[in-house]
């Protein structure tokens, strides 16, 4: 009992130094067979001062300072005492801002080069392969995590791409190089199931002459899974029913035989997988609603959401969010009716508008793509500021992810993943000048020794030049 | 330009119609003109009918013209894109809707001619001149024959015939793209390349045409090269790795007559002086920065800026033709000077450079007495993500600001309003 008692206390004293000291605790993972490695940078105490501070939830502070230590956000203000351990940067005439999210990427699934051997973001063998995991698929050493780190990125949730209609799990990165895709694992970050509606999935296996090759044959595809999920789930259920109860029946009873597929769907079911969905028209989001109650889950996000305009009372409603892009369309016909305005309209009808990329060049300059937002926003009447436009790229993209609680905003005890621009990062002229996560100093546009260089891009031509 | 052609760009003109003759007085804004007046704090810009009749300092109106008041605005050229599908496509991935280029069964390739196919009813171009495009190169999309066929310059306004040079320049490709289409080589690509040539020589050349019996290629083909052979025309090349561009540059020495630019060339700054020296003109975007594939292990965002430096025409735009989003070419800009391009570069880049490299910078890409009035008033910095046109002029006549997309915007704007969706027009 004594040992049992040490050991317990040993291990909340263990968490209680990795809390402290900003690691994060394994336990975090627990459950999961390929849990993070994560360990933060060193970091040292730092005050940003003179700055323009966006929170991500809103507010704006002039002329404040931003205080970090051990990993983490200690305090903001105009009014905010500098520890005297800290080392001071003088932010004057600069702009601070939680870490850009960016909710749909394909780095490392689909990196640079983009050759054949590296084609690993669709396993388009199968209409449902909720069984695959996008880690398993990652790189790590793709070129393109560096450069979305220059552009603000500090964390980023990569997927499957959509050529199914249940195209495998996500999963959620911190943007710091590491040799394995563990060591990138955003500590606790729930998992998500990447989904697509509409044309990707018909003309895919259509082509192939087999279903769906319509989108009533989309949904038929999903309700069926969802009905095995049901299933599967009641069966694990009755199992774990009876082991509750204790007793002979409990020592009888077999486990149900696991199954990759529906692990991840009941995952949904359970309430512990979020579902990412790509959908590009206001009417088949309204379907895939209707849908999400039958079977009882929830959409975190739908993903392009092209005409989520068209729907974004809907959206509010059912508390989903849409991650789209400022001016994307025409490239396929579900995306014919894009307009300029869709990210704001949705903010404005009190939906969670996120700013997202699905490119490895757009992920570079998401601020600029909330920047064209935000004005015609203005143009189109609507009083919208520069914080709030702020909430698209951070706060809104952690909170379809499900870890808002971690990052995402700048408040006391978040993680310190926090971007320094030159300006005002709504401006075309305006670079990430450092890139802070969980408070280390991951990049610095003028410093050579904090530029991380990947294994691929060393010793070939262009090796260390400014990308 | 070929005799032919330019009788038949006059015909056209015609046909099209001179715009309506209404004078216009633009006053007081701060005016970029991209022409030898260089910028104005405060100009004034007037326009006679289709014409610009004088670009001058100052705020005074002059009596008998509509006054268009651009105090605290900046009035520019109108943007040419250069790198376009404009009316060639309405939704890309239908092809009944694509007439890009030709498919890879046809027997022709050199011989394409986008310009049979544009649109000028096709819903991307009111977005994009109200976004201040005035001017476009429709640019061939094909991907499986080493020659694209012919592209054409068309203007953005509202008009039966929006053409305003056929068969203005030609598209080829060399590099990793070249031998994906011809031979899987680099050494086929450029033999081909090399005899296509001499066919077209030999073609030009021949009495009796029905004799003819080409190296690589056929006669159609052979014909449609004899512009691009004898420099009437631009030949656009695509190709990224510095040693595929100092092979053009080798081809050029070889056959000094050909009028080339280079498409993509993402290392082009390891080879900039040569550029520079060989007065070629690159069309770049300034975003590629990644290795996407071993031609362009190199690339950098700061490569258009290196390019300027050096003394290379810089056009900014799409690297491969954009049916939909050739607007982004102002931001593409605005981006290759936050990468150390000058200002007045980025913004050439974008007008009076690919009018020089088109070949037609006597009638559009600056502000000067003479050129068509193509003109841009714009509520701040044009290249800014946040600023956009407050008024476009596309041959002197005012665009109305309005696309298929500002009507969606407003039969949406008000989802509790009390008109049913499909009623509000």
């Amino acid at each position: 009992m004594t040992t049992h008692r040490g050991a317990a206390l040993a291990g909340i004293a263990l968490s209680a130094i990795l809390a402290a000291s900003g690691m994060p605790a394994r336990a975090a993972d627990e459950g999961t067979p390929y849990p993070s490695t994560y360990h933060p940078l060193p970091s040292v105490p730092t005050a940003i001062t003179n700055a323009v501070i966006l929170d991500g939830r809103g507010g704006r502070i002039d002329g404040g300072t931003l205080v970090m230590r051990d990993g983490k956000v200690v305090a903001l203000g105009t009014d905010v005492a500098i520890p005297e351990d800290a080392t001071v940067v003088d932010a004057k005439g600069r702009w601070v801002t939680p870490g850009i999210i960016d909710v749909h990427s394909h780095l490392g699934v689909y990196p640079s080069p983009g050759l054949r051997a590296h084609s690993d973001g669709n396993e388009a063998t199968a209409p449902n392969t909720a069984e695959v995991w996008a880690e398993h698929s990652v790189w790590p050493q793709d070129p393109g995590f560096i450069r979305a780190l220059a552009g603000g990125i500090t964390a980023m949730q990569i997927l499957p791409g959509s050529a199914n209609l249940f195209g495998g799990r996500s999963v959620v990165l911190k943007n710091v190089p590491a040799r394995t895709v563990q060591g990138k694992k955003f500590p606790g970050a729930p998992y998500g199931l990447k989904m697509a509606c509409g044309e990707n999935p018909k003309r895919v296996y259509g082509s192939k002459g087999r279903a769906p090759s319509t989108r009533m044959g989309n949904f038929a595809g999903y309700r069926a899974a969802w009905i095995k999920a049901a299933d599967y789930k009641r069966q694990w259920e009755e199992y774990e029913a009876k082991k509750a109860k204790g007793g002979e029946e409990a020592e009888k009873a077999k486990p149900p035989k696991r199954d990759l597929e529906l692990e991840t769907l009941k995952g949904v079911l359970d309430g512990k997988i979020r579902v990412q969905m790509h959908c590009y028209r206001g009417d088949e989001m309204a379907q895939v609603i209707d849908m999400s109650k039958e079977f009882g889950y929830h959409v975190a996000a739908f993903h392009h959401a092209v005409e989520a305009y068209k729907v974004a009372d809907l959206l509010a409603e059912n508390g989903i969010c849409a991650a789209m892009w400022a001016d994307w369309w025409g490239f396929k016909l579900e995306a014919y009716d894009g307009i300029r305005e869709n990210i704001p309209f949705v903010d404005q009808a009190g939906a969670c508008a996120i700013v997202h990329s699905d490119s490895e060049i757009g992920i570079q300059r998401l601020n600029q793509e909330a920047a064209k937002a935000l004005a015609d926003a203005r143009k189109a009447g609507l009083a919208i500021t520069k914080a709030h436009a702020w909430t698209w790229l951070s706060y809104n993209p952690a909170k379809a992810l499900g870890i808002e609680g971690k990052t995402g905003s700048l408040e006391p005890g978040k993680n310190a993943d926090v971007v320094l621009w030159s300006g005002d990062p709504f401006s075309v002229y305006t670079k990430a000048d450092e890139v802070f996560i969980d408070g280390a100093l991951i990049w610095d546009r003028k410093d050579p020794a904090h530029q991380p260089v990947s294994d691929f891009e060393l010793g070939q031509p262009g090796e260390g030049d400014v990308k | 330009m070929s005799r032919f052609a330019l009788l038949f760009a006059a015909a056209l003109a015609l046909v099209a119609g001179p715009a309506a003759a209404e004078r216009i007085a633009i006053v007081g804004g701060t005016v970029i003109t991209m022409g030898p007046e260089g910028k104005l704090d405060t100009g004034t810009v007037l326009l006679d009918g289709d014409r610009i009749e004088a670009v001058r300092a100052g705020d005074a109106a002059p009596d008998g013209y509509r006054v268009v008041d651009a105090h605290g605005k900046i009035v520019t050229p109108g943007i040419f894109a250069a790198n376009t599908a404009l009316g060639a496509v309405e939704v890309s991935l239908e092809e009944s809707t694509r007439d890009t280029g030709v498919s890879k069964e046809a027997p022709f390739s050199a011989a394409f001619d986008i310009s049979y196919g544009i649109n000028p009813r096709a819903s991307a171009i009111p977005v994009s001149r109200i976004e201040g495009i005035t001017r476009a190169a429709v640019v061939p999309g094909g991907r499986d024959h080493l020659f694209s066929g012919y592209g054409a310059l068309i203007h953005l306004g509202d008009a039966k015939d929006i053409v305003t040079h056929p068969r203005a320049f030609a598209v080829a490709s060399l590099g990793a793209s070249g031998a994906a289409r011809v031979g899987g080589a680099r050494g086929a690509a450029v033999v081909y390349f090399v005899n296509a040539m001499r066919d077209a020589d030999r073609y030009a050349r021949m009495r009796n045409k029905n004799d003819f019996k080409g190296l690589v290629l056929s006669a159609l083909d052979a014909e449609a090269l004899g512009p691009v052979m004898r420099g009437e025309v631009p030949l656009l090349i695509t190709a990224n790795r510095a040693s595929d561009i100092t092979q053009i540059l080798k081809l050029r020495r070889e056959m000094p007559k050909l009028r080339i630019a280079i498409v993509g060339a993402e290392e082009g700054w390891m080879v900039a002086d040569d550029l520079a020296a060989a007065k070629v003109p690159v069309i770049v975007h300034p975003f590629q920065n990644l290795p996407g594939d071993f031609s362009r292990l190199a690339a950098t965002q700061a490569n258009a800026a290196r390019l300027a430096a050096a003394g290379v025409a810089v056009t900014i735009a799409d690297e491969s033709s954009d049916g939909h989003n050739p607007r982004l070419v102002l931001q593409y800009a605005g981006n290759a000077v936050a990468n150390g391009m000058k200002w007045e570069d980025a913004f050439a880049a974008i007008t009076i450079n690919p009018a020089r490299l088109y070949g037609v910078a006597d009638e559009v890409g600056s502000l000067e007495r003479g050129k068509t009035a193509d003109v841009v008033v714009w509520d701040g910095d044009p290249l800014e993500v946040m600023s956009s046109p407050d008024a476009v002029f596309i041959r002197g006549e005012a665009i109305p600001l309005v696309s298929r997309q500002t009507k969606l915007r407003d039969r949406y704007k008000d989802l509790k309003g009390k008109t049913p969706f499909a009623y509000r027009k």
